[in-house]
């Protein structure tokens, strides 16, 4: 990237030049990962473009968008409802955290047994590397675990941070408290905002985001085929770019990218050899530039079918009702399909294991790899159950559990290629 | 068809030959740096082979240098170990930084395995440390740790700590080999907890560069109150695992 943006981050408060230090190494890291692969689709083209322009051009619609009096709005976590904020008419960013990055200014604050996440939007916030975070008027947390949690009362410091509580059990008293929270979170972004949350403009939103959602899933189903007919790095990628492109234009792409993969699949070219084996991602969210686990499962001749993980699936799999015309009808709704995710925070959490061997199915993988981060004890426990739920499928699963470093890179190939092997008998 | 597996580890380099289920030589180096030029020298003094297959830490660097197909440790330790004990469903293998279980069918096909992660703690390197800290050999640890007596604890994992708790221990005038003893105990307590989830059965196959320790085999027998077979040439199981494997693809 050049230097033409300069003075957009300089006035966002980045520190310039290790700011382009990271551009650089994402640099080269996307073209290891990604321009290196063969036989690429076409509509790729734009994700490379938006990956180019990531701290580029996209900032500087944010900028606009926020002169002509709109406001920004991070997000990092897919329970806070996108459909809210946009009805707002401001803008929301997923925020990233996925690189090891300013890390040792955030353990002046954290403790370095937190995971490499939580680590990671606070060193870009400190070290001064995201012009995302730094581009918000407002972040919106959640209390999807303790880190997190405690994290946010420390993120505020530095960055305005709402806090939405979500429920830890599935229970009507649970469903009445995420409710409650959803019509606390109308109100502060009506405050923040000085727009009215009406229902046609919720209508529009949900609508909006359910187009996209349609879009991704579309793109997910044409992964059953043999052999897919994409790379499960670029899968990857889509997911990760869907949470701060604009939303309209991003679905556009996806559409036509939708189109493009189902020609393939009707003439059975795929990415890979039909004999290649498939597998499904599990686990924690892999948030941008954290491309490291698909990196080695493709290198291991594998190819990944699709993600059970924040960043995929359950981003994408329900869609909200887009029944009933009052506020209160939709704000139900959007109660409903947002406690339908089945993150590793709720207890029990059944929807999940049943979810991971149906998808395994469905998608026909030969195994299943479980990822953790380091640190992150919901999926890390829950990650037994899984094995033993997947077992009693017959889906070999292997377990991994890594963080953002690259020091683990030769040990993690190891166990990769080895599942790889076994599946390969 | 004489067929060559390279064992590429962390600490040493194993080379065997092989031609019809017959192993024709072995050689070992300690790895260093540049163990490109040392696997490299080591082929060129070996001849007629006419397959090589590389195996462990460094083998995608030597398969991309030398153009040859590669496998990973744990596949080539089981058909290493399946090939000398047959009979064996669960190989253990402590070698230089990693510790590796693997459950096998009857078929020495791999069913499940379990490795490490990325600390070399109860592995060969962890022994090698601590018997420096105990001022002997590392070949003469298991023999010193058999005739200690069982009462004292390493309760630190960490190479670092427990080197530390060791060098404590020496200060107080503790007995070198109690100190011995519970150095194996703590490797034989870790090594039992990855054979525990890859699930036992049968006899435990242990290879790598620790099977050569009296006092770990021992003690692993005592604490999974099964047999443990250690084959002859413990440390080239994965060299002669990626022969054989060579000459079957």
């Amino acid at each position: 990237m050049t230097s033409k943006y300069n003075e957009m981050w300089q006035k966002l408060d980045l520190d310039i030049s290790a700011h382009a230090g990271l551009l650089s190494v994402l640099g080269r890291f996307y073209n290891d990962i990604y321009l290196s692969q063969q036989n690429r689709l076409q509509g790729m083209e734009y994700l490379d473009f938006v990956l180019s322009e990531v701290h580029g051009l996209r900032i500087r619609e944010l900028q606009e968008a926020r002169s002509a009096g709109r406001r920004i709005i991070g997000t990092f976590c897919v329970f806070v409802p996108e459909e809210l904020i946009l009805a707002a008419d401001a803008v929301c960013v997923g925020l990233c955290a996925g690189a090891e990055a300013g890390f040792e200014e955030a353990e002046r604050y954290l403790p370095r047994n937190t995971c490499a996440l939580i680590k990671s939007f606070f060193g870009f916030r400190l070290a001064g590397l995201c012009p995302f975070t730094n581009s918000c008027d407002l972040v919106i947390g959640e209390t999807t675990c303790d880190g997190k949690k405690k994290a946010y009362e420390l993120f505020n410091e530095f960055t305005p941070t709402y806090v939405m509580e979500v429920p830890q059990s599935k229970r009507e008293s649970a469903r009445k408290l995420f409710k409650s929270e959803i019509k606390r979170l109308v109100a502060a972004l009506e405050e923040l905002t000085g727009n009215r949350i009406s229902a046609a403009k919720l209508a529009g939103a949900i609508r909006l985001v359910n187009r996209r959602r349609k879009a991704l899933q579309r793109l997910n189903r044409l992964r059953e085929a043999v052999p897919s007919p994409i790379s499960g790095r670029d899968a990857l990628l889509i997911n990760q770019v869907a949470f701060y492109d604009d939303p309209s234009r991003f679905t556009a792409s996806m559409e036509t990218l939708g189109d493009e993969l189902e020609k393939r699949v009707a003439e059975g070219t795929g990415i890979v050899s039909p004999g290649t084996k498939r597998l499904l991602l599990s686990g924690c969210p892999m948030a941008v530039p954290n491309w490291k686990l698909p990196f080695v499962v493709e290198g291991a001749g594998a190819v990944i079918v699709g993600e059970e993980s924040c960043i995929g699936e359950r981003h994408t799999r329900d869609p909200v009702s887009e029944e009933g015309d009052t506020l209160e009808e939709m704000i139900d709704h959007l109660t409903d399909r947002y406690l339908r995710i089945d993150c590793a925070c709720f207890t029990p959490n059944h929807e999940r294991l049943d979810h991971i061997t149906e998808l395994a199915r469905r998608l026909k993988a030969d195994g299943v790899i479980h990822y953790n981060l380091q640190f992150c004890q919901p999926y890390a426990i829950e990650a037994s159950k899984v094995e033993r739920k997947l077992a009693a499928a017959d889906i070999p699963m292997l377990r991994i559990e890594t963080d953002y470093s690259m020091q683990d890179i030769g040990p993690l190939k190891t166990r990769v290629e080895a599942f790889v092997e076994t599946l390969n008998f | 068809m004489i067929t060559a597996g390279v064992d590429i580890g962390s600490r040493s380099i194993e080379l065997v030959l092989v031609e019809n289920d017959k192993i024709l030589e072995q050689q070992r180096l300690e790895t260093s740096f540049d163990y490109l030029s040392q696997v490299t020298d080591m082929l060129a003094e070996v001849n007629g082979f006419e397959r090589l297959l590389v195996t462990g830490y460094g083998r995608h660097l030597i398969s991309g240098e030398l153009g040859c197909d590669h496998v990973t440790e744990i596949k080539a330790h089981s058909r290493g170990v399946h090939f000398l004990l047959p009979e064996t469903r669960t190989i253990l293998d402590i070698g230089g930084q990693d510790t590796k279980t693997i459950a096998l069918d009857g078929n020495g096909r791999v069913l499940r395995f379990e490795m490490n992660d990325r600390c070399a703690a109860g592995t060969g390197r962890f022994l090698e440390v601590m018997s420096q800290a105990l001022g002997c050999r590392v070949i003469d640890l298991g023999g010193l740790a058999l005739s200690g007596a069982d009462s004292l604890t390493i309760s630190s994992m960490c190479t670092v700590f427990a080197e530390t708790e060791v060098v404590a221990l020496r200060a107080k005038g503790t007995n070198a080999a109690d100190v011995a003893l519970a150095l194996v105990n703590s490797v034989v307590q870790r090594a039992v907890t990855m054979l525990r989830r890859i699930g036992l059965k049968g006899d435990v196959g242990f290879c790598g560069g620790v099977a050569r320790n009296r006092a770990v085999v021992q003690g692993l027998a005592g604490a999974v109150g099964l047999k443990v077979h250690v084959p002859e040439n413990p440390d080239f199981t994965g060299a002669l695992g990626a022969a054989l494997l060579a000459g079957e693809n």
